[in-house]
């Protein structure tokens, strides 16, 4: 069947429904596919972005049966990213099994970059701009680019520009034993220093979150992941890389003694008691996804089947240089906006996907949108902007479980949701909803809707 | 997998020394190439009477081979074909067996032996069956005087069936080609005249859509790959822990990758619904997934015991149901299962696999027949020493005399049982229903 697929054939229907969509089409999630995550420095310790990004793709084209094909567009990006990867999407298609001629962008917008590809991508296909779009997101924080120091940067850079041998000698000169020293990527606020741990356990005191609240997440998380995995929920979901067959950093025999044992490692300095540790806070993780969307008519040529459909999306940001709020808590905002553009409450969705970058995260976004005062003040709304039922969160386990390769929760958590959406639907018969919301470095945050198809 | 030994009794000072110590001297196997010639010399047809005129036509008419009816002296054969089907006493095989012999010398290194001839049942006059039987003691002992790779094989016709039914134009084709490099000493009975020649035997699978079990690698890996390459849609399946292999492989083909463990309930059903949904149709089943856990019987925990019998026979038998049920599995469907020699020879340490493929040799034989009221047939392949990954962990003296124990004196590779997985496979072999065809270069062992 792959075969008898000719490139002119998709341009034609290409040309055919975008001249004049009669209706906006559908973006749909059609299928996800991402490499097990891995802890850093584990089996993918020399493994590049690239490499994993590939793998994630060439195992979502299998998957498909997608070799050869023309894909409209894909979007992938990394949050940790060597400069000499300025076209890291593109690369990845020539040395995957797709298309040569797919093309493809680079996208970067911190921890959110993998839910913004599903976003954008969307949103050329519901305007018609292209069919079929795959979605994805990589970080490596074992094969992370090492840069050199301002001052040898500058000094390389004088040295290049030289001339005569005195103007060598004296860029040369310049340099001095500190600046051999090599600057690694930091995790840290380039406006407050602060590294985001630091941040958050501000946030998680300001709220007067507990260690037993973020444990009881942490917990939960581990235990709904394992379960996913044992019931081969991620057979479709998920191809072994380099040994790894399943998320490395899942611990499906952890429990809250265990968590409870653990030393803070956050918010040491502060005056509240310090409430976060290694175990309710995702670790460095190593890993790619990818997501499969396209309109109906893609879908239907393609033989596959819709799994969900990408509503609406609202991106946001808060001042937490200046202002009140955490720098995590972008999507409390977020999300209530998006919810009245749309007249639904948190009561309308089956599903609510709040990434785990800390289980402290979870909890003040919540506790946010329990509070009356929150809700008054902030938002601007009559009362507390509504409660979420814990059944209904992180069904399959989050980040704490999983791991949290930046650029690659977005495509994860997209992937995993679509797949309980159409199976929820597909056993109860009525719309069913979910809510993904996932908070980003520098005070950024981005929400989404995903309804069954 | 090499066979150090093979490539020095063929190359240099190493060769002459094997052949003055004696010492078994293996030939490098031709392997099928698509777009090669059938022969690569002329055929001798012997043989009196209205069969061995058709099969002369067929082989110098369609398939464009040269083709003598009386023996050239001297001149080099690539192929014999021996026509026995209306031999009605032992004394008549005498000159066409006689006129063969007379080639056998001259005959081209990878030549061909092919017999032909009809079953003896006990309806038969006593010398009519005692004829048609000698030629099952003849072909078998004249494959293993055969050397420099040449092979014998026999076409056993059943019944009524006519010289130049589907299956027995397709079998001949077969025996003939370098597709059965390392088929040796083997009689395939054709049982009816059952389907369809295809329009070019380059790509007999076109159109069709077929699952490999267990096609990651090895046995399985080299099936899809041949399936793919006669025309096939290959779905390839294997456990959820071997899908990064699972991906290479099916993005080669270019067919889909399913991961999923064939013991699951549901195997049958999850297998059904992707072909259907990606492909439309499901015409070929190759349940090649197995594993060994070999102990001796006296040792035998019940984990190895049951482990191999779920994966080597249970989860086909519940695979077959699903599919037979489904209504969706009727236009001229194939099965074909690994089956083994261990599984009719026997071999020490294996009771639960030989068990396991003991089983699929009886299970092809039974669902055979509910498959043919829409031309579908059921049959096994059992693989003798195959080199693959599984054999290379052998002890190394055990390997080496593991690999001489047949006609050929060498071990087979994965592509040799694969391309006797896409005969049976082939509409052409409609006709050839509940058998093993045996890969194994005539191992000693069994039948």
């Amino acid at each position: 069947m792959a075969a008898s697929r000719s490139t002119a054939k998709s341009a034609e229907t290409s040309a055919a429904t975008s001249a004049n969509p009669p209706t906006s089409p559908r973006a749909l999630v059609l299928g996800g596919n991402r490499i097990p995550f891995a802890r850093a420095g584990g089996k993918y310790a020399h493994a590049s972005n690239q490499d994993m990004l590939t793998a994630a793709l060439d195992g979502l084209v299998a998957r498909y049966g997608l070799q050869g094909e023309r894909i409209g567009e894909v979007a992938a990006g990394a949050v940790l990213k060597h400069s000499r990867d300025f076209n890291l999407t593109r690369e990845v298609v020539l040395g995957s099994a797709l298309s040569p001629e797919t093309p493809a962008y680079d996208l970067q917008q911190a921890c959110a970059t993998g839910l913004e590809t599903v976003v954008s991508l969307s949103n050329k296909i519901r305007l018609g701009q292209i069919e079929s779009g795959v979605a994805g997101g990589v970080d490596t924080t074992s094969d992370a680019p090492i840069a050199v120091s301002e001052g040898l940067r500058r000094a390389l850079l004088d040295l290049s520009r030289a001339k005569s041998v005195g103007q060598k000698l004296a860029a040369a000169a310049k340099i001095r034993p500190k600046d051999l020293a090599p600057a690694t990527p930091r995790t840290s606020e380039p406006r407050t220093g602060l590294s985001m741990g630091e941040h958050q356990a501000l946030t998680t005191a300001q709220w007067g979150i507990t260690r037993e609240a973020q444990d009881e997440v942490a917990f939960a998380s581990h235990q709904r992941l394992a379960a996913a995995w044992d019931a081969g929920f991620f057979d479709d979901l998920v191809t072994p890389y380099r040994g790894q067959s399943v998320d490395g950093n899942l611990r499906a025999d952890t429990s809250l003694e265990k968590l409870a044992k653990l030393k803070p490692t956050f918010g040491l300095t502060l005056d509240a008691p310090p409430t976060m540790t290694a175990g309710n806070s995702t670790p460095l993780t190593d890993g790619a996804s990818t997501v499969l969307l396209g309109n109906d008519a893609w879908a239907d040529e393609h033989g596959l089947t819709p799994l969900a459909v990408v509503v609406d999306a609202e991106a946001g940001a808060v001042d937490f240089v200046h202002g009140v709020d955490g720098l995590l808590m972008a999507p409390a905002f977020a999300v209530p906006r998006l919810l009245a553009r749309n007249g639904l409450t948190l009561a309308d969705f089956d599903y609510v996907e709040i990434h785990e970058a800390f289980a402290a995260t979870v909890l003040t976004t919540l506790a946010a949108w329990e509070s009356e005062e929150f809700g008054k003040e902030r938002l601007g709304l009559a009362g507390a902007f509504g409660t979420v039922d814990r059944d209904r969160l992180n069904v399959h386990g989050s980040s704490l479980a999983a791991g949290h390769p930046f650029a690659a929760t977005g495509g994860r958590i997209v992937a995993t949701i679509s797949k309980e959406l159409h199976a929820r639907k597909a056993a109860e018969g009525r719309p069913v909803r979910a809510l993904v919301s996932v908070c980003a470095a520098g005070g950024l945050g981005l929400t989404a809707i995903l309804e069954a198809a | 997998m090499g066979d150090t030994y093979l490539n020095l009794v063929n190359s240099g000072v190493t060769a002459k020394i094997a052949k003055q110590l004696g010492l078994p001297q293996p030939a490098p196997l031709r392997r099928y190439r698509p777009g090669s010639p059938l022969l690569g010399g002329p055929a001798l047809v012997v043989g009196q009477g209205t069969d061995a005129d058709a099969v002369a036509a067929l082989l110098s008419t369609r398939w464009d081979v040269e083709v003598h009816r009386h023996a050239t002296p001297e001149l080099r054969y690539a192929a014999v074909v021996l026509v026995l089907t209306q031999v009605s006493h032992p004394d008549e095989l005498s000159a066409p067996v006689l006129a063969a012999a007379g080639v056998l010398r001259s005959l081209s290194r990878g030549g061909r032996v092919v017999t032909m001839s009809r079953e003896a049942t006990a309806d038969d006059a006593p010398a009519v069956a005692a004829a048609r039987q000698g030629v099952d003691g003849l072909l078998r002992s004249l494959a293993k005087e055969l050397r420099g790779g040449s092979t014998g094989n026999g076409i056993v016709l059943a019944g009524d069936v006519a010289a130049d039914a589907p299956s027995v134009v397709g079998a001949l084709r077969f025996f003939l080609s370098t597709r059965s490099a390392f088929v040796d000493g083997q009689l395939l009975t054709v049982s009816s005249g059952a389907g369809t020649l295809p329009e070019t035997w380059e790509r007999p699978l076109e159109g069709r859509v077929a699952v490999v079990t267990g096609a990651a690698r090895g046995i399985g890996e080299s099936i899809a790959d041949t399936l793919a390459r006669d025309g096939a849609t290959v779905v390839a399946v294997d456990m959820p822990s071997a899908g990064e292999q699972l991906t290479r492989v099916a993005n080669r083909v270019r067919g889909t990758a399913l991961q999923l463990d064939v013991t699951a309930d549901d195997a049958g059903a999850r297998i059904l619904e992707h072909a259907l949904a990606r492909h439309g149709r499901l015409d070929i089943v190759v349940h090649n997934a197995g594993i060994t856990r070999d102990k001796l019987l006296a040792n035998m925990s019940p984990d190895k015991w049951d482990s191999v019998l779920a994966v080597n026979i249970a989860a086909q038998l519940r695979i077959n149901e699903a599919l037979l049920t489904s209504g969706d599995f009727t236009d001229a469907p194939r099965i074909v299962s690994l089956a083994s020699t261990s599984g009719i020879a026997g071999n020490r340490g294996q009771t639960n696999y030989a068990a396991s493929k003991g089983g699929v040799i009886g299970m092809v034989r039974a669902t055979a027949p509910l498959l043919e009221a829409f031309g579908g047939t059921a049959n096994a392949v059992a693989p003798g020493f195959i080199e693959t990954e599984m054999t290379a962990r052998i002890p190394a003296v055990t390997r080496q005399v593991a690999r001489r124990l047949n006609s050929l004196q060498q071990g087979g590779q994965p592509v040799d049982v694969a391309e006797a997985v896409a005969f049976l496979a082939s509409p052409a072999a409609g006709g050839v229903v509940g058998r093993v065809l045996r890969v194994c270069g005539q191992n000693m062992v069994g039948q």
